[in-house]
C-alpha cells in the first residue's frame, strides 16, 4: 500500500491540529504534532522512493477512480493525484528538506510567542506544496499554487506587528498574484482548446497531434511562465523575495529557497510537452531565466544583510533553473532544483545559526571572526558555500555544468545565454566567498555580543544538510537524466564529449576566479571599502537594487493609488453611487412633497376629487355599453 | 283629439331616468360650488332623492316591489345620516364659529 | 293627461334645484329643496310608488328639511361669504360632472326595452310593499331600526353642549 492521499494530509491535520489548540497546548505537544507529520509524509514517500529503487513499483502511479471535484458539462476536474519519476524526485526534496527544518525550526523559534502558530502555517505550507507536486491536473496544481502562496504570506508576516513584516507579505502576495493571473489565463486557454486540465490527456492530444507548434501553445506556454515569474520570483516579479527576507529564517529557507519558489520550475516541467512545442516560448524562458541570473548576482555583490544575499543568490540560482528549462533541458533544471535545496537550505539555515549566535545581528559588516567561536556552523556554511560555487565534484558542480553544457549545445542564442551563466557563475562565487570572509574571518567587528553555537536542534540539520549538498550531486546528470525521461522526455542531443570537459573546466575557472578576487578584497577588509570608494555611481546603482523598487512605485503603484483615490473614490463612490442614493432619496421626498399639497384639508377640492373619481369609474364601467353599436338590452335575472 | 290623448297619456320611463341624471348632476354642482356647509349637505339629499326617482322607475318597468323597498330604506337611512350629519355641523360651528367650507381645514396636512 | 303631469312637476324638480344653487341664502335654498322634494313624491305618485310618496312628502319634505330648517335657524346662517375658491373645484370638478351626465345620459337613452308610464298602470298597494318587507326583507328592517337607534344616539352625543364642547 502506498498510503499517497496521506502524504498532503499529515500536514493539513498537523494544522489542524495546531492551529485550533495549538495556543492552549505544552510546547513539547506542539512539536511533537509539527514534526510527527511531515515525518509521516516524509516516510512515506520514501517507501514509495524504495519500492521504485527495487523495481517492485513501476511508474507513473496514476490514481484511478479519484473522488471527482468538478464535472460540469465536458469539463471533468478530479482530486486525482499522480506519482510518476518527476513528482516522486519533487516529493523527496519537499518532504525531506520540509522535515530537516522543522527540526531546525524547533530550536530556532523555541523562545518564540507563536510558536504554535509557526508550526501550524508551517504544517499548512506542506500541504499545499504537497497538494501541488501530486496534482494530476492543472487545477490542482493552481489549489496548490494559490495555497502555498497564502502559507507565504502567512509566514512571511509571521512578525506582524512589524510593519515591515507585514508590508513583506503584502507584497509577496500581491506580486505572486500579478503572476497567477497570467497562470489563470494559461489555464482558461488550456481548457478552451483542449477541453480538459489533466496533464495526461492533454499530453496525449499533443502527441496525437505531431503537427501543432506555435501559434496557441506559444501563448499558452507564455501564460504559464508569467505565473512562474510571479512565483519563482523571476524579472520583473522578483521583487517580493528579497522583501520577504523579514519572516523567520527557517521559513526563508523552506518557502524561499528550497520548495515554494521551485514551484515554477516544476510547474514547467510538469508542462514541458507544451513548451516543448513552442521554441518561441522557450527562448523566452531561457532569456528571461538568463538574465533574472545576471541582473540578481550583481545585485546580491554589494548586499550587506546576510539573508539579502542569499535573498539573491536564490533569484539568480531560479534563473540558472528556468536557464535548463528554456534549452529544453529539463531534467538537468531539476536536478539543480534538488541540489539548489540542499546547499541554499544550508546556507539559509546556517544564516539563521549565526545570527542566533550573535543575537540577531543580520549586516555582515557587523561581523568577523566568528569561524573560530561558532565551528560547526563555520564548517557546515564552508560547504554550502563551496557547492554554490561549483567547487568540482561538490553537487552544484554536477547540476550547474549540465545546466550550462546543454545552453551551449542550442544553437547561437545557447551560447550567448552560455556566457552570460558563466559570468554569473564568477559574480555568484564572488559574491558567496565575500560573504564567507565577512562572516567568519578578520577581526571581530562587534564586540558586544558574545557568539555562542546554537543547539543540537539546529545543528543537526545543518550537518545533514552540509553532507546532502556535498554528496547530493554524485548520481551524475546522465543517469539523473535518464531516471526522470520517462515523465520529462528525452533531450535530443547532448553535447559532444571533449567541449563538454572544457565547459566543464571553464565553469571551475570561472568558479576559482570569483574566490580568488574576492579573497583579494575581504580578507583584508579594507580592500573592501576600496571597492566602493572608486565606483560610487555603480555602487548605488547596485546597493539601491538598480532602483527597482521605485520604478514600480512610481510607474504602478502610484498610478493605481491615484486612479483609485480620483476616479474610484470622488467620481464613482462619491458622485455615482453617492449621487443615486441623494437621487432616489430626493425623488422620495420630491413625490411626498407633491402629494402633500393634495391633502389640502379643502373640502371642496376632495369633492372635486371625488367627482372625477366617480366619473372615471362610471366611463370605465359604462364605456362598452355606451360606445356600442347596439342599444343596451334590459334583463332582468332572479328577483 | 284622439291622438292628442294618445300622445298625452304615456310618459316614455326614458323621461324620468334622464330627469334623475340631470338631478344627480345639479347635486354634484352643488356640492362643488356651495360654501355654507349646510348648503353642501343639501345637494347630497338632492343627490339621494336623484338616485330614488330612478329605483321607482326601475321598480316600475319590471314590476318589481323591490325597487320601492330599497327607496324605503334609501329614505331611512337618508333620515339617520341628515340627523347625525347635521349635529356633527352643530359641533364644528360651535368649534370654528364658521359654516364657511373653506375655512374648515384643520384635516390638512 | 299623464304627461302634463310629468311636465309640470318635473319642471318644479328643476326649478327648485336650480334655485337651490342659486340662492344664497342658505334658508331660501332649503326652501327650493322642499319644493325639489314635493315634486318628486308627485311623480313617485305618477309612477304608481303610493306609499313612497307619501313617505317622501312626510319623511322628506316634512322631516328632514324641517330638521335642517331648524338648524339654519338654529346657527343663524347667514350670506354666504366669499371665500377663497378652490380651483381644484372648478378645474377638476366641473369636467367631472359633465363627464358623468354625458356617460349616465347616454346610457338611459340606450336602453332598449323601456316602456311607458301612464296613469292607468298597476298602482303597488302599501299591502304589496309590506308583504315583501315583513317577510322577505324582515333581517333588513329591523338592522335599520337599529341604525336609526344609533343615529339618535350619535346624534345627540355630538350635538349636545358638553364639558370640552366650548369654543376653541
Amino acid at each position: 500500500m502506498l498510503y499517497l492521499p496521506l502524504i498532503p494530509l499529515a500536514p493539513f491535520v498537523g494544522f489542524l491540529l495546531n492551529g485550533s489548540f495549538g495556543r492552549r497546548l505544552p510546547k513539547a505537544v506542539v512539536s511533537g504534532i509539527a514534526l510527527v507529520a511531515p515525518l509521516i509524509s516524509f516516510v512515506i514517500v520514501l517507501h514509495a522512493a524504495l519500492l521504485v529503487w527495487s523495481s517492485s513499483l513501476t511508474l507513473p502511479v496514476i490514481e484511478q477512480n479519484a473522488p471527482s471535484w468538478i464535472s460540469v458539462g465536458a469539463l471533468h476536474v478530479d482530486f486525482g493525484s499522480v506519482l510518476d519519476q518527476l513528482s516522486l524526485v519533487m516529493l523527496l526534496v519537499v518532504t525531506g528538506v520540509g522535515f530537516i527544518i522543522h527540526i531546525y525550526s524547533v530550536g530556532y523559534m523555541h523562545e518564540d510567542q507563536g510558536y504554535w502558530r509557526y508550526f501550524a502555517y508551517l504544517n499548512l505550507f506542506l500541504f499545499f506544496m504537497t497538494v501541488l507536486v501530486q496534482a494530476g491536473n492543472a487545477l490542482m496544481m493552481f489549489v496548490g499554487w494559490e495555497g502555498v502562496g497564502l502559507a507565504s504570506y502567512l509566514l512571511i508576516g509571521f512578525w506582524f506587528q512589524k510593519d515591515s513584516a507585514a508590508n513583506a507579505g503584502k507584497k509577496a502576495f500581491i506580486v505572486n498574484r500579478i503572476g497567477d493571473f497570467g497562470f489563470l489565463i494559461g489555464l482558461f486557454l488550456l481548457l478552451a482548446n483542449f477541453g480538459t486540465l489533466t496533464f495526461t490527456e492533454i499530453a496525449a492530444r499533443l502527441e496525437a497531434n505531431p503537427a501543432m507548434t506555435g501559434g496557441i501553445l506559444t501563448a499558452i506556454a507564455l501564460c504559464l511562465f508569467v505565473g512562474a515569474t510571479g512565483k519563482s520570483a523571476q524579472l520583473p516579479l522578483y521583487v517580493w523575495l528579497p522583501d520577504a527576507m523579514e519572516g523567520p529564517t527557517p521559513v526563508s529557507a523552506l518557502i524561499h529557497a528550497a520548495t515554494m519558489v521551485t514551484a515554477g520550475v516544476y510547474m514547467v516541467a510538469r508542462t514541458h510537452f507544451i513548451f516543448d512545442r513552442s521554441p518561441l516560448a522557450l527562448s523566452v524562458v531561457a532569456i528571461v531565466g538568463a538574465a533574472t541570473a545576471l541582473f540578481a548576482a550583481t545585485i546580491g555583490l554589494v548586499q550587506t544583510d546576510i539573508k539579502r544575499v542569499l535573498a539573491y543568490s536564490t533569484v539568480s540560482q531560479l534563473g540558472y533553473m528556468f536557464l535548463g528549462c528554456g534549452v529544453a533541458a529539463y531534467s538537468a533544471a531539476i536536478f539543480h532544483l534538488m541540489t539548489h535545496a540542499f546547499f541554499k537550505a544550508l546556507l539559509f539555515l546556517a544564516a539563521g545559526s549565526v545570527i542566533h549566535a550573535v543575537g540577531g545581528e543580520q549586516d555582515m559588516r557587523r561581523m568577523g571572526g566568528l569561524r573560530t567561536k561558532i565551528p560547526v556552523t563555520f564548517w557546515t556554511m564552508t560547504m554550502a558555500v563551496l557547492a554554490i560555487s561549483g567547487f568540482p565534484f561538490m553537487s552544484a558542480f554536477f547540476s550547474k555544468d549540465a545546466i550550462l553544457a546543454a545552453a551551449f549545445a542550442s544553437g547561437s542564442l545557447g551560447k550567448v545565454l552560455w556566457f552570460v551563466g558563466l559570468v554569473t557563475a564568477a559574480l555568484t562565487a564572488f559574491y558567496m566567498f565575500r560573504l564567507w570572509y565577512l562572516t567568519f574571518f578578520g577581526e571581530t567587528r562587534n564586540h558586544d555580543v558574545h557568539p555562542h553555537e546554537s543547539p543540537w536542534s539546529m545543528l543537526g540539520p545543518l550537518v545533514i544538510l552540509a553532507l546532502l549538498s556535498v554528496g547530493g550531486g554524485w548520481i551524475g546528470a546522465g543517469r539523473f537524466g535518464a531516471f526522470l525521461s520517462p515523465s520529462l522526455g528525452v533531450r535530443t542531443e547532448e553535447a559532444a564529449g571533449s567541449s563538454e570537459y572544457l565547459l566543464m573546466v571553464l565553469a571551475v575557472a570561472a568558479g576559482a576566479l570569483g574566490w580568488y578576487i574576492a579573497h583579494r578584497m575581504y580578507n583584508r577588509p579594507s580592500t573592501a571599502d576600496g571597492l566602493a570608494a572608486t565606483t560610487p555611481a555603480g555602487y548605488d546603482l547596485l546597493a539601491n537594487k538598480y532602483y527597482v523598487d521605485e520604478i514600480y512605485g512610481s510607474a504602478i503603484v502610484k498610478p493605481l493609488l491615484a486612479f483609485s483615490k480620483y476616479f474610484l473614490e470622488w467620481i464613482v463612490d462619491v458622485a455615482i453611487l453617492g449621487g443615486l442614493a441623494w437621487l432616489l432619496a430626493g425623488i422620495a421626498s420630491l413625490g411626498g412633497a407633491i402629494l402633500q399639497r393634495w391633502q389640502s384639508g379643502n373640502l371642496r377640492s376632495y369633492a372635486a376629487w371625488l367627482a372625477l373619481g366617480a366619473a372615471i369609474l362610471l366611463v370605465f364601467v359604462l364605456a362598452p355599453y355606451v360606445f356600442g353599436a347596439s342599444g343596451i338590452g334590459l334583463n332582468l335575472t332572479g328577483h | 283629439m284622439n291622438s292628442l290623448h294618445m300622445v298625452s297619456h304615456e310618459v316614455p320611463l326614458a323621461w324620468y331616468l334622464l330627469l334623475s341624471a340631470v338631478l344627480f348632476c345639479l347635486g354634484v354642482v352643488g356640492f362643488l360650488i356651495k360654501r355654507n356647509l349646510i348648503t353642501v349637505f343639501m345637494s347630497i339629499e338632492l343627490m339621494l332623492n336623484a338616485v330614488n326617482l330612478s329605483f321607482v322607475t326601475f321598480a316600475h318597468q319590471w314590476h318589481q316591489v323591490k325597487g320601492q323597498i330599497f327607496v324605503f330604506f334609501v329614505m331611512m337611512v337618508a333620515a339617520a345620516e341628515a340627523a347625525v350629519g347635521l349635529a356633527i355641523i352643530i359641533a364644528v360651528f360651535r368649534a370654528r364659529a364658521t359654516l364657511a367650507v373653506d375655512r374648515i381645514d384643520l384635516m390638512k396636512l | 293627461m299623464h304627461l302634463i303631469l310629468f311636465i309640470i312637476f318635473a319642471a318644479l324638480c328643476l326649478t327648485g334645484a336650480v334655485n337651490l344653487l342659486f340662492q344664497k341664502q342658505p334658508i331660501n335654498s332649503a326652501l327650493s329643496l322642499i319644493v325639489v322634494m314635493t315634486s318628486l313624491a308627485v311623480l313617485y305618485l305618477l309612477l304608481g310608488a303610493e306609499f313612497l310618496a307619501a313617505a317622501q312628502v312626510i319623511v322628506y319634505a316634512g322631516a328632514i328639511m324641517v330638521l335642517f330648517t331648524f338648524v339654519v335657524m338654529l346657527l343663524n346662517a347667514g350670506r354666504e361669504e366669499r371665500t377663497l375658491g378652490s380651483r381644484a373645484a372648478r378645474t377638476v370638478g366641473f369636467p367631472a360632472v359633465v363627464a358623468i351626465l354625458a356617460v349616465v345620459a347616454t346610457a338611459f337613452l340606450k336602453l332598449q326595452g323601456l316602456g311607458t308610464a301612464t296613469i292607468e298602470d298597476h298602482i303597488t298597494s302599501t299591502a304589496d310593499l309590506s308583504t315583501v318587507l315583513f317577510t322577505k326583507l324582515l333581517l333588513p328592517f329591523e338592522v335599520t331600526s337599529v341604525l336609526i337607534l344609533v343615529a339618535i344616539l350619535g346624534s345627540v352625543a355630538l350635538a349636545r353642549k358638553g364639558d370640552g364642547e366650548g369654543t376653541k
